[in-house]
């Protein structure tokens, strides 16, 4: 039998031990790396979209400078993709995928979810993303054009949307707090309560 | 057989939306692919063009991280990083 | 280097019925015209690192692709924006 084929748990449990026996990944080194994966959620990139916008220093820096952005909120970048921020406007809705594999902006909103991932969401995107944002709960009006970002090369990209009306005074905490996950990748839209 | 934009077979397939939170298997997978990443005994692009190899029925039935350990062992095995002796005997251990 | 608005056409070429390979041109938009909306930076091409073999430095660019021109079955005017490496695109 090829032993690609054997069970993925049991590819697991002999991998990891022959990476600790050869020191090339210790079981202290796994579980500092989950501990550090752990940290980024999307959290961080709510914090950077609350902030552009309230800041329209850091949103024009966001736009222009993804990376940068992330470095100024205490995210680390080094040795990491760039990032790269798309402009949600009343005219304008992106959604981005990745048709190839995956790639996420891991750095800001953690690990990928399920649905992203997925065949289904990796397909329709790019073909019948109306359609399939309105399973997500997310109607796209007619007269906003929709821009699908096929993440297929060394950027990572994520959606900056645009802020909810009935907003007006809130503090960036509270602004935060309504950017979910699927708000900076384009599957859904923030909405004050 | 990775390349899914636009692939017909799935344009009418719901997205399954749900959470489908991470488990140890996968946090464990995803670890050590950014350990071996950073110590550039497998970049990125080797772990993908593993993945990409996969036959197309084991592709689409393997969840993403059994893609990724299945991904991960060909090209250790592939560069030497470990035999295939090493791997069974590892396995039969465990 | 492509400026910015340059109409190109992506390569209508299949590496992968030559062997084994390892492509990030989504086979849709192979030999589809897209426009050139910005350059990205300069990077290794992941084809020649995905085997391990010296990466030439390559420019990667931004490029914009109609919707409805990519599919038999829809129109509208949605769009894909796409990373395409130079070695991929062609004058149109």
């Amino acid at each position: 039998m090829n032993i690609l084929e054997a069970p993925s748990e049991k590819l697991l449990a002999g991998i990891r031990k022959l990476l600790a026996e050869k020191n090339i990944a210790t079981e202290e080194e796994i579980a500092e790396r989950i501990r550090i994966t752990d940290e980024a959620s999307p959290a961080r990139g709510a914090a950077m979209v609350a902030r552009a916008w309230t800041d329209p220093e850091y949103k024009a820096l966001m736009l222009r400078d993804g990376t940068m952005a992330a470095e100024a909120m205490g995210v680390p970048m080094r040795g990491l993709p760039p990032l790269g921020v798309l402009e949600n406007t009343a005219e304008l809705h992106n959604l981005v995928v990745c048709t190839l594999c995956s790639c996420y902006p891991r750095a800001v909103l953690g690990y990928p979810p399920f649905w992203f991932k997925s065949a289904a969401y990796r397909a329709r995107a790019v073909r019948d993303p109306r359609a399939m944002l309105v399973e997500f709960g997310t109607t796209i009006p007619d007269d906003v054009k929709l821009e699908v970002v096929d993440s297929t090369a060394d950027y990572r990209w994520m959606v900056l949307p645009r802020r909810p009306a009935g907003t007006e005074g809130w503090s960036v905490e509270q602004l935060a707090a309504l950017v979910h996950e699927g708000d900076m990748i384009g599957v859904t839209i923030p909405h004050a309560p | 057989m990775h390349d899914l934009g636009g692939v017909s077979k799935f344009m009418c397939e719901a997205v399954d939306a749900e959470p489908h939170a991470l488990n140890d298997f996968d946090r464990a997978v995803d670890a050590i692919r950014g350990i071996l990443g950073g110590k550039k005994v497998m970049g990125v692009d080797e772990l993908r063009r593993n993945i990409e190899a996969i036959p197309e029925a084991d592709y689409l039935r393997l969840s993403y991280y059994q893609r990724w350990i299945r991904a991960i062992t060909a090209h250790l095995l592939r560069q030497g990083v470990i035999t295939e002796a090493e791997l069974i005997a590892a396995m039969e251990a465990e | 280097m492509l400026a910015s608005g340059t109409t190109v056409r992506v390569k209508l070429d299949w590496p992968e019925t030559r062997g084994p390979c390892h492509i990030r041109t989504p086979h849709y938009l192979r030999g589809h015209e897209g426009v050139v909306v910005r350059h990205l930076g300069d990077f290794p091409n992941p084809e020649a690192l995905a085997f391990r073999r010296p990466a030439e430095i390559l420019p990667l660019y931004h490029v914009r692709f109609p919707m409805g021109a990519l599919w038999p079955d829809r129109h509208g005017d949605n769009t894909i924006l796409v990373e395409l490496y130079e070695t991929w695109l062609e004058a149109a």
